[in-house]
């Protein structure tokens, strides 16, 4: 438990919230939450940082919470990345095999990755991601490892994610301004789907739709790969914001209504109600349309689904979605939204659960916390990865260490 | 160019001029430069220090001080009993007056030329006045006409724009193709502390470049040839606004370097101008070594940056540009509404001169007389009309514009108004659905 490298923790920046949660790996490197912080996020907007000494203030508070909550001193973070500036595309590497016997060895593996990872972005472009998906041997789809096959010509496609430089400087920058290291920047939709899918719903295909605070991303997965990645500036402020300009109410009486009374659905049980908003005292101020309400917050959820329905059909990825749609984040909890998802998107659609993670069970299983769980859970991924690595060169300088000692 | 029919005598000069793949004697008669007026001497005297091969130079002037001062081959000197040695005195017309007198001399030299260029500084007397006379005298005795002027700085007042413009207009009329730059323009090319001095030296400068590159153009043997008539064809009607840029670069990879440097030209807006083309004319010069693929790359970024555009390129080999390219292009849009209402309303006065003038009249018919005097009554009551119709067209117009924009709501974008929009195919995604949508609430 001492070690540090063993404690994992995941840090969301996001519009509504912060969220620190930590994470431990055990003797047997099986990842367990061990503790959670957060607190209300004040200066962000839209994902972004509008404010930096608010935002540092509601990370540090969140952090402490979460210090106490686990009884460890936290050093670094995995942190969660988003807004309208990011980006997803795929990129092909080609490299032809030189090799007299066109056997497809280890570094010609090693070039056709660095080929599709050389893309050309403009300098204030930052790549966050290029994850693999499949090789290509010959033309020939979906191969997972090339080596050791014949061919003339191995091909592989990257999934990149970039964004704008100094945006995510400034999320980084209020981190760091906590004496706090930044052990990778993750996209917070990539996260969220790390937390939600299992490995048999990556294999069929899913797409996991997290609407957040100021941003919804979406992560596609087929045949264990990610397909598409997209983010859409829009989530659940501006339903409150549409609720506050179409009701004629301040901004937090909105939310609140939204949170009383909002459903993503219009029933006819709401057909003409009146609901009398009362102050503090109890004293009625103001009779607003239950109906109205109800429209306004509809119209917008269903248009979020709907440009999230049309980039998929651009991307050619909504054929191949057989396990259905997760959704997660705040947004997941509006009544009726998997119904209206369903309508928009033709498919199954369920609420996401973070369940391939043991510890705090009741306290994690809600859906505004997948993003800080997964950026736990690709942490752990490094980790292990470092780990091995360490325990390789180890193993290494041990022999030759024993050899000299002979 | 269409007219070539009934001028044979003179085809056989226009051809060499065109091919340009001749012997240097030949070029020696072919090619001649005008520098005209106090500025067109100046900035003739570049070219001519610029040690340009096989081209002869002609100084016109009326005020005989700056011809001392100039080292052209031949010096013409204009002069009439009106002037009394006094010059024109900044009037066009009292140029043009003694030009016309002197159309028969400036036709004499003119004889035996394939390509004249005329350069001038419009705005003036002399190089206002006489420049238009000239391409006409040229023209008549069959060489290709191509002016090359400058219009005054804003600052040089109304009245100098005014005669440049008019001086564009008959010049345009006269000559087979007429390349303008403001100089204006200049004023992106130069900082805080350039003196005059300097300032004039890099108009000079600039204006040499472009007669530079399309004498390369047309003098050198090309990979790529431009033929004349093609180049006419494209100055034609769009030289009201152009601008010219010429880069160079050595080494391994000059394209890309003398690209890189177009584009990022002053007088090119920074390749913006590119974009808003609709004629484009680029000349490469590279030493023997100049590849095909290097051509090919300038070219598909010139073509990518405008597009609709009339491109047209040559690329010639110069012994001298070993290892070197220099990219020179000229790009040309075609003029505003301003310039041609400006035209309309000095048309009748011109008209008048040209009834007046004896030489207007006694004016032998040639092939190369463009048939303004008969056109342009009816042209000027058309566009007279059009132009009162167009006013009056305009005043309604924005008045119903002010009238559509008083807003009956402000969509106010709430918590996000002071974010950055969030537009996905053109629409604002921050201002609530239901209002982009026009669905109202009960």
């Amino acid at each position: 438990m001492f070690d540090p490298s063993s404690i994992i923790v995941g840090l969301e920046i996001g519009t509504s919230k912060v969220c620190a949660v930590v994470g431990e790996l055990n003797a047997e490197n099986a990842l367990n939450i061990v503790g959670l912080g957060q607190a209300r996020s004040r200066g962000v907007r839209k994902g972004e940082i509008a404010d930096a000494p608010m935002a540092e203030e509601d990370v540090r508070n969140a952090i402490v919470e979460a210090e106490k909550m686990a009884d460890v001193e936290i050093r670094s973070v995995y942190l969660g990345v988003t807004g309208g500036h990011l980006r997803g595309f795929n990129n092909r590497g080609v490299h032809p095999v030189v090799s007299a016997d066109r056997e497809i060895s280890e570094e010609d593996v090693q070039d056709v990755i660095k080929n599709a990872k050389t893309i050309n972005l403009p300098a204030q472009n930052h790549v966050i991601h290029a994850i693999r998906q499949h090789f290509l041997v010959d033309g020939q789809d979906g191969i997972t490892n090339p080596v050791g096959m014949l061919g003339a010509r191995v091909e592989v496609d990257v999934h990149v994610v970039h964004g704008n430089l100094n945006r995510l400087q400034n999320a980084i920058r209020s981190v760091k301004g906590l004496q706090l290291e930044v052990d990778d920047i993750v996209f917070s939709g990539l996260a969220s789907s790390l937390a939600i899918l299992t490995n048999e719903q990556k294999e069929l295909g899913s797409l996991v739709i997290d609407i957040g605070g100021g941003t919804t991303e979406y992560v596609v997965y087929t045949n264990g790969i990610i397909k598409h990645t997209g983010v859409l500036a829009v989530g659940g402020d501006h339903v409150s914001n549409d609720l506050a300009y179409g009701l004629k109410v301040p901004l937090s009486r909105a939310e609140q209504l939204k949170i009383e009374h909002g459903s993503a659905l219009m029933d006819d049980s709401v057909k003409g109600q009146n609901l009398a908003i009362t102050n503090e005292l109890g004293l009625p101020l103001k009779e607003i349309n239950l109906e109205n309400l109800r429209q306004i917050m509809s119209l917008r959820l269903e248009e979020i689904f709907q440009l999230i329905a049309h980039d998929l059909e651009q991307a050619g990825a909504i054929d191949y979605l057989r396990s259905g749609v997760f959704l997660c984040g705040g947004g997941a909890r509006i009544a009726g939204i998997a119904k209206l998802a369903e309508q928009v998107l033709q498919m199954p659609v369920t609420i996401g659960k973070t369940n391939s993670i043991s510890g705090l069970k009741s306290a994690l299983d809600q859906p505004e916390f997948a993003t800080a769980i997964g950026l736990v859970k690709f942490g752990s991924f490094q980790q292990r990865k470092r780990s091995a690595k360490a325990t390789l060169t180890q193993g290494i300088k041990s022999t030759i260490g024993n050899f000299f000692k002979r | 160019m269409n007219q070539n029919s009934d001028a044979e005598p003179i085809q056989p000069n226009q051809v060499s001029a065109n091919c340009a793949a001749t012997d240097a004697s030949q070029q020696k008669t072919a090619i001649k430069v005008f520098g005209i007026g106090n500025a067109g001497i100046s900035m003739m005297q570049r070219l001519v220090d610029s040690g340009l091969q096989g081209v002869e130079f002609v100084a016109v002037n009326t005020d005989a001080a700056s011809l001392l001062g100039s080292s052209a081959t031949q010096k013409i000197h204009l002069e009439t009993k009106l002037m009394r040695g006094m010059g024109t005195g900044g009037d066009p017309e009292r140029g043009q007056a003694a030009a016309e007198e002197a159309a028969a001399k400036l036709k004499e030299i003119c004889q035996g030329a394939g390509v004249v260029f005329i350069i001038a500084g419009l705005g003036g007397g002399a190089g206002t006045g006489i420049s238009a006379v000239l391409a006409r005298a040229a023209r008549e005795s069959g060489a290709i006409a191509l002016g090359f002027v400058t219009t005054p700085f804003d600052c040089e007042g109304r009245r100098r724009q005014n005669a440049a413009q008019e001086g564009v207009e008959a010049l345009r009329e006269a000559a087979d193709g007429v390349i303008c730059l403001p100089n204006q323009k200049v004023f992106k090319l130069i900082d805080e502390n350039t003196s005059v001095v300097s300032t004039f030296k890099l108009i000079g400068d600039l204006l040499a470049d472009g007669v530079k590159g399309v004498w390369r153009l047309l003098a050198h043997p090309g990979l790529l040839d431009v033929h004349f008539g093609d180049f006419c064809a494209m100055m034609r009607d769009r030289h009201m606004e152009s601008s010219f840029a010429t880069t160079e670069a050595i080494g391994a990879t000059r394209s890309r370097e003398a690209m890189d440097k177009l584009l990022a030209h002053p007088m090119l807006d920074g390749g913006q101008l590119l974009a808003e083309s609709d004629a484009v004319l680029v000349s490469l010069i590279g030493g023997p070594d100049l590849t095909m693929v290097e051509v090919n790359r300038v070219m598909g970024e010139i073509q990518g940056r405008c597009d609709g555009a009339h491109v047209m390129m040559g690329a010639a080999i110069d012994e001298k540009f070993c290892e070197r390219l220099a990219i020179t292009v000229i790009v040309a849009r075609k003029g505003e509404a301003p310039h041609e209402n400006a035209r309309v309303r000095m048309k009748p006065e011109e008209l008048e001169t040209q009834l007046l003038s004896q030489t207007a009249t006694t004016k032998p018919k040639s092939r190369l007389v463009p048939p303004a005097p008969e056109l342009s009554p009816d042209k000027v009551e058309q566009l007279l009309t059009r132009q009162r119709a167009g006013g009056t067209r305009g005043r309604k117009a924005s008045a119903k514009m002010r009238q559509g924009q008083l807003p009956l709501e402000i969509i106010s974008k709430g918590r996000f108004d002071k974010s950055e929009p969030t537009i996905h195919m053109g629409e604002d995604l921050d201002v609530p659905t239901y209002i982009r949508r026009g669905i109202s609430l009960n």
